[in-house]
């Protein structure tokens, strides 16, 4: 007997049985066709009617499957998934001032949340205080404003840093803003050791699709190799980079891509950080993944099952990792935005819960479900709160959470996990020949994938062969939400004069010593003696602002501005 | 007489904001639709939008949004086209606007707002219909 899970004679059996049945499909056919002439996934991969042992036949349980916990994780990177811990229900909130995110953080807690996500405002995703003439309208508007500290405290005020996680989706001033994060935990007297949580900190995926961009890919990945060297030795809880597909398939890309790009993203990481001298397992166990879970129910199953399984292939195999925690895609989900329709918002609330629905059948470790407001503006309370719902009743009302993985063994979903691999595995092949992610990003050639995608995507939503309901079928005309959230033009004035007060309290001479240090820290060589974070904390804790210390990155390293291809 | 020449189109991203779909995807549309096109690229202020505009001289700019800026830089655009003496370059927006933001913006002189679910051929359609080449005027 080979591999596999079927005896031969079984499947000669199947092979003949198959095809009479198929006989059959295509008699009944001729009485009732087919209501499409071809039926493919929300990313165009064509499925067929039928799925047997036939798909799956080459497949062994113990190499491609393997137990909970156990390579190459397939089914769950822990042991119990949702028997023990059910996932970190992990709310992206941000708007206005810190005050009202604050107020945002309470609320959500009150209502069950578990884990924190902040959203910040565009002008601090950029680097820049709400200040800067670039900033003009932007304050508030996409998430909080953080310019200091100052801000750092108000955000987290009254919440216990120990005992709660904190994503932060950051990018280019991860550095900044991590720092500051820092400093403010510890100047409330936590411990930076017992500190957990993420910062995004994925800029490859920046200049592939969500284009917060700042500095070129060069000393962009300096400074993420920095926080990891840092979080390394010094904040040991913290998920250095959460290596993220959501804002690739929010462009465009399809499932496959997705996946595709975020793990080559994930690949030059670990190559960037081992040519820094660290050790694969002393930090491939804090980085952490993000994906996107589009409205295909089962392709989005298939995509983080395979996803697992690459990664942990790729690090045993690729970089010869030993512990079993170097191996493994932990990750966080958000439902797509993208899948979302202004026109019946109240529709958007299915869309969520089927989305939801397979992020947790694909095993995800924590999860933001999208308000049903969302496609306006920043989600209103009343709107956030039955998306959060939504995560809950998936949890305790549904069983969905009850048994590990329970779509394992599925003819479709296991041929279907098979060919996501299979063809993200191609595009990891043609990146390795393109030179790696920095030179493809340089050819535009992930950037260019995905606008095919979107563009093939949008003209078969035209065509009708992809239906939208409320928009190309059925279509309705968008209502005027009486919830809708507002966020105040005035709050920017408010926020420049309490950033130019805090300003003019500091010690200049005390900044100045940090913000030198800092420079020539950038200006070194990178290594251990020049890693930014320690002279960032002492900056930002001196009264830095966010953008003092980006200008300064400016400065030595040089800026990077959207090429504009299409 | 001298051949009509090709509808010339900036598709510009005001303000910080990074979501490009809408714009990379309708500046495709626009260029199998026979126009020229020229896209700015994320993160303009509506100085350099308006200088591209009047440097490449275009007949129409194409304003997409997403953050809620809008309410600043679209305003600022029709500004400094009435500054530079180029109001008869032609403004339309894409993106996601409030209800009640869309009179206002119209008010100002935006010619069109396409909101979210908006069909490229309908777009394509009536730029044909609403612009027409700026030059065949001057010459």
């Amino acid at each position: 007997m080979g591999k596999g899970m079927f005896s031969e004679s079984q499947l000669e059996r199947m092979e003949r049985e198959y095809q009479d049945w198929l006989g059959e499909y295509q008699k009944a056919l001729q009485r009732l066709p087919e209501r499409l002439e071809r039926f493919s996934t929300v990313s165009d991969m064509e499925v067929k009617s039928l799925y047997t042992p036939l798909d799956i036949k080459e497949k062994d349980y113990f190499e491609d499957l393997g137990f909970p916990g156990q390579y190459p994780f397939t089914r769950g990177v822990q042991p119990t998934m949702y028997r023990a811990r059910l996932w970190t229900m992990r709310m992206f909130a941000g708007l206005g001032t810190a005050e009202d995110t604050n107020k945002r953080f309470h609320y959500l807690i009150e209502h069950g949340e578990t884990g924190l996500s902040t959203a910040f405002d565009f002008p601090t995703l950029m680097g820049y205080d709400t200040d800067a003439p670039v900033a003009r309208g932007e304050c508030g508007k996409c998430g909080v404003a953080i310019d200091t500290i100052d801000d750092m405290r108000r955000l987290f005020a009254g919440i216990n840093l120990e005992e709660v996680t904190t994503s932060m989706t950051i990018n280019p001033p991860a550095s900044v803003i991590w720092a500051m994060y820092i400093a403010n935990a510890e100047n409330e007297g936590y411990d930076r050791k017992k500190l957990g949580g993420t910062i995004q900190n994925d800029c490859l995926k920046e200049f592939i699709a969500q284009k917060t961009l700042m500095l070129p890919p060069e000393p962009s990945l300096r400074l993420v190799v920095d926080t990891v060297e840092f979080g390394t030795y010094e904040v040991p809880r913290w998920n250095t980079i959460s290596i993220s597909g959501y804002h690739i398939r929010e462009a465009g890309a399809t499932a496959v891509q997705e996946l595709a790009f975020t793990i080559y993203d994930g690949i030059t990481y670990v190559e960037e950080c081992i040519k820094r001298g660290l050790k694969v397992d002393d930090f491939a166990g804090r980085l952490s993944f993000f994906w996107n879970s589009h409205i295909d129910f089962f392709e989005e199953i298939a995509k983080m099952r395979a996803a697992r399984r690459m990664w942990a292939r790729i690090m045993k195999e690729r970089f010869k990792a030993q512990k079993p925690r170097s191996m493994l895609c932990r990750f966080h989900t958000q439902t797509a935005g993208c899948s979302l329709t202004a026109q019946e918002p109240y529709n958007n609330i299915i869309r969520t819960t089927t989305e939801a629905l397979a992020a947790v059948l694909g095993g995800t470790q924590s999860l933001h479900t999208n308000s049903l407001d969302e496609v306006y503006m920043i989600p209103s309370e009343e709107a956030v709160r039955i998306a959060l719902r939504t995560q809950q009743i998936l949890a305790d009302e549904t069983g969905v959470a009850n048994v590990i993985d329970p779509l394992a063994g599925s003819y479709f979903v296991e041929a279907l996990t098979d060919k996501m691999e299979e063809e993200a595995m191609a595009y990891i092949r043609k990146l390795d020949e393109l030179g790696g992610m920095v030179a493809a990003i340089e050819k535009d050639y992930p950037q260019m994938e995905i606008a095919d995608a979107a563009y093939q995507f949008q003209q078969q939503v035209e065509r009708g062969e992809k239906i939208i309901i409320g928009v190309n079928k059925f279509p309705s005309e968008r209502p005027e939400l009486e919830f809708v959230l507002r966020i105040d033009d005035e709050l920017e004035n408010f926020q420049i004069e309490r950033t130019r007060q805090f300003k003019e309290k500091r010690d200049k001479v005390k900044l100045q010593k940090a913000m030198d240090e800092l420079r020539r820290r950038c200006e070194g060589p990178p290594c251990w003696e020049n890693n930014v974070m320690p002279a960032l904390i002492d900056a930002v804790r001196a009264g830095a602002t966010e953008q003092e210390c980006c200008d300064l990155y400016r400065e030595v390293f040089g800026t990077y501005t959207d090429p504009g291809t299409f | 007489m001298s051949e009509e020449r090709k509808l010339r189109i900036l598709i510009a991203k005001p303000g910080l904001d990074g979501h490009d779909r809408g714009a990379r995807v309708i500046a495709r549309a626009f260029r199998d639709a026979g126009f020229e096109v020229i896209y700015t690229g994320c993160h303009q202020t509506p100085e350099q939008i308006v200088n591209t505009a009047i440097q490449e001289d275009v007949d129409l700019i194409g304003l997409s949004i997403l953050s809620g800026a809008h309410r600043y830089s679209f305003p600022r655009v029709m500004e400094l086209l009435k500054e530079n003496n180029a109001e008869d370059i032609a403004v339309i927006g894409g993106g996601i606007f409030p209800l009640e933001d869309i009179p206002k913006l119209k008010a100002i002189g935006i010619k069109e707002i396409f909101e979210p679910g908006a069909k490229l051929e309908d777009i394509v359609n009536w730029v044909r219909t609403h612009i027409k080449p700026r030059k065949a005027m001057v010459a």
